[in-house]
């Protein structure tokens, strides 16, 4: 890891924090690399040599199957050395803090650290405090760059350019990171977007991002070309954010009922895990209309992109 | 830090004396002599003479808030190091807070606290408690706190959360004539809130404290002091809403006082990007539409006194994720710095109006006696450069604390310690 890319590439930064503030050009650069190297996903031997010697370690502080699977598969398709950490059975759970889990990593040589934390800015916490690459993999409800990667260059194969299209976020925007990698994201590529969410889960002043607020689901996918809906944390009921979960699907749900009425049907987008039945019906995720699996594999290859754009001297594909 | 015992006759040349309840500000010498004040403009010789270049001497400053975590958390500060902290800030005297471990709220602690800061200069006079164990569920004996010399009563750090229990303090400090300092919170609106909630803590991904969780808690304890006729203090008002029912409340003859922090008046919740946790406090850092609000509060006089709130914390409790990080920022060395560069400097007040808010102001709030700058006062004095160019750098502070929302903030105006009786304390040595 003697070099650093960003000194000759389009990279502004040798981790990946957030989208917020990345351009066009950059955001391009990764989802060109991602959709290189997802044809190394097709192959017969679905591994590259590139990461080798490359020593990545998966903080997960907050439980997660999709991210920490998907970056475990791309570690592995590139070769990389892997260490997991979890937060149940280590020494997180026995009290340690992030500063001193930092300094072990910082002993251990690590090169690269994926993290996932409940706290907003725990992943700048330690690009600040660290020598390693940090990948941002969801820091409480700031961002979670890969996830607005993935469903950026996901909504690019679909309609081949992301300029002009109408996008909206429908969902627990509050409390969302996805959302907010999103709307970067989008913005940054000449979308336009909406979010659209129940008023006590609609973050304050959220208009000064540049988006459109709308409180009426029918109204948001009338207007859409495409639908990014977020996955409602069952908790959200008990903190009386929701009257009850039968209540946010009868008027935020999306069922095939509502898009039927729709001029066009929207695309349709979910950052998974779904609750089938609350935030989107069956019939929707399993439609033709859906490219929620197309996500999930786009995951692995963005993931790739962005370990090979920060992590090696030099791309190897 | 090292008190210096004066001479028993000193005379401080070229100094600028001002004193706004004596119409006083001029360049001259001042006389002073077994801890009194001898004479102004004294032109005796063949004595010992500190020569001040200029500096200003005032009536001493008194913080009506801090924290000095003693008893309970004598890692974060120490009664000692919070008193070199004020004298090295010039402040001659403090009101130390209750939320102490155990809490403030037996005269035998008040009582201990007085002991502890009696060998240094700078005077503690510590708040007590309104409930047992600041758990708001009954009152502390507030008579008897007083009588051992609690002058005032507060559960700062949370809010009397019951309003019954809000009114019977309100109802008692009739008896006691010492204020209830209100932390004005609602709990349940601030909910696990780290940062004031609007477009800032949104792109953080910051959980927010509303604006109204002050508002509304302001508003009740306004409510209930008009009602009850007793004497109300509101610490740390921070927001807009809350600083208009002040002085709706003023203008209907409520017993309210109100303070404002340095930090309130300088930052914004903009200063929380970058996730630095010194900037996270309660009450959290507004917007600016709320920063300026609080200067127009200052300049109609709604609120009259600054107080810095100055609430030192361990790295263990800051070197965190900003949501974990304990609520609080140092204040007593750089309020004056900071309020002289960007207030009085910046033309946003006058030098003596400064003073005001700093020596009178607070002082009038809990009903303590005002030092004067006339022969025959006792010397109570802050002395403090206002030319003097400086950078803050927490790491040389006084205070353990190392929480400074402002390192590296450049700044004209510094203050160099502080006269009390017979001696001297401050960061700078006199030289006489």
């Amino acid at each position: 890891m003697s070099s650093d890319r960003s000194q000759d590439r389009q990279l502004s930064s040798r981790h990946l924090l957030g989208l917020e503030g990345m351009s066009a050009e950059e955001i391009n650069y990764f989802l060109d690399t991602a959709e290189t190297l997802k044809e190394v996903l097709d192959r017969p031997i679905k591994k590259v040599p590139t990461l080798r010697g490359v020593t990545v370690v998966n903080l997960f502080f907050e439980a997660s199957t999709r991210t920490r699977l998907s970056f475990e598969l791309a570690e592995k398709r590139l070769s990389a050395d892997i260490m997991n950490f979890s937060k149940t059975g280590s020494s997180v759970s026995k009290g340690e803090t992030l500063l001193d889990t930092a300094r072990n990593i910082e002993a251990m040589r690590i090169d690269v650290v994926v993290i996932r934390h409940q706290s907003a800015g725990a992943a700048r916490y330690l690009a600040e405090r660290l020598r390693s690459v940090v990948i941002n993999a969801g820091d409480g409800a700031h961002e979670h760059p890969t996830q607005g990667l993935l469903d950026l260059l996901t909504l690019r194969q679909k309609f081949g350019d992301i300029k002009g299209l109408k996008v909206a976020i429908i969902g627990d925007v509050a409390h969302s990171r996805v959302a907010k990698s999103n709307l970067y994201g989008l913005k940054a590529l000449g979308a336009e977007v909406m979010v659209c969410a129940p008023p006590t889960l609609m973050p304050r002043g959220v208009d000064a991002l540049g988006v459109k607020v709308c409180y009426k689901v029918d109204e948001a996918i009338a207007w859409a070309d495409a639908l990014n809906i977020l996955r409602l944390q069952l908790e959200r009921q008990e903190a009386g954010l929701l009257p009850s979960l039968r209540e946010y699907a009868m008027t935020f749900g999306i069922t095939l009922k509502r898009l039927e009425k729709a001029r066009k049907t929207p695309v349709i987008l979910h950052p998974g895990p779904m609750n089938r039945g609350v935030e989107i019906e069956s019939a929707v995720a399993d439609s033709g209309a859906s490219v929620i699996l197309d996500q999930v594999t786009n995951g692995v290859a963005v993931r790739m992109a962005v370990l090979v754009l920060l992590s090696t001297p030099e791309v190897m594909v | 830090m090292e008190t210096i015992h004066l001479p028993k006759k000193l005379l401080l040349k070229n100094a600028r004396l001002i004193d706004p309840a004596k119409k006083l500000d001029r360049t001259t010498s001042l006389l002073i002599e077994n801890g009194k004040i001898a004479e102004i403009d004294s032109k005796m010789s063949g004595t010992k003479i500190w020569d001040l270049n200029g500096a200003i001497v005032c009536p001493g400053f008194f913080d009506l808030h801090v924290h000095l975590r003693e008893p309970g958390f004598e890692d974060a500060e120490t009664i000692r190091t919070g008193q070199e902290a004020a004298a090295a800030g010039g402040f001659s005297a403090v009101a130390c807070m209750p939320n102490t471990k155990p809490a403030l709220d037996h005269a035998g602690l008040i009582r201990w606290v007085i002991e502890q800061a009696a060998s240094f200069p700078v005077a503690v006079y510590p708040v007590a408690a309104v409930t047992r164990e600041r758990k708001s569920q009954e009152l502390t004996d507030m008579m008897e706190l007083h009588q051992a010399g609690a002058i005032a009563f507060s559960d700062d750090g949370a809010p009397v959360s019951s309003s019954e229990l809000m009114r019977r303090a309100l109802e008692y400090s009739r008896l006691t004539g010492a204020p209830i300092i209100t932390h004005a919170e609602d709990l349940s609106l601030t909910g696990k809130g780290a940062m004031h909630e609007s477009e800032v803590s949104t792109r953080l991904g910051l959980p927010g404290i509303p604006s109204l969780s002050e508002d509304v808690a302001t508003v009740r304890d306004l409510m209930l002091a008009e009602y009850t006729g007793g004497r109300l203090h509101l610490a740390h008002v921070s927001t807009a809403g809350a600083l208009e029912a002040l002085e709706m409340s003023l203008k209907r003859g409520v017993k309210v006082t109100a303070e404002v922090t340095p930090h309130h008046l300088l930052l914004t919740d903009e200063a929380v990007v970058g996730y630095d946790t010194s900037t996270k406090m309660k009450p959290p850092l507004r917007s600016e539409s709320d920063r300026k609000a609080l200067w127009e509060g200052l300049s109609r006089r709604a609120i009259t006194c600054i107080a810095t709130d100055h609430a030192p914390h361990t790295c263990e409790d800051k070197d965190v994720p900003y949501d974990e990080a304990a609520f609080g920022a140092l204040g007593m060395e750089t309020a004056l710095g900071l309020l002289w560069d960007r207030g009085v400097r910046a033309g946003l007040l006058a030098p003596g109006h400064l003073i005001e808010l700093f020596c009178h102001g607070p002082r009038q709030a809990v009903g303590l006696p005002v030092p004067v700058i006339e022969a025959g006062g006792l010397v109570e004095l802050t002395v403090f450069h206002p030319e003097e160019t400086w950078t803050v750098d927490a790491n040389q502070f006084y205070s353990k604390g190392r929480n400074c929302p402002f390192q590296g903030w450049e700044l004209i105006g510094r203050p160099w310690g502080i006269l009390k009786g017979d001696f001297w304390a401050g960061r700078v040595e006199p030289e006489f």
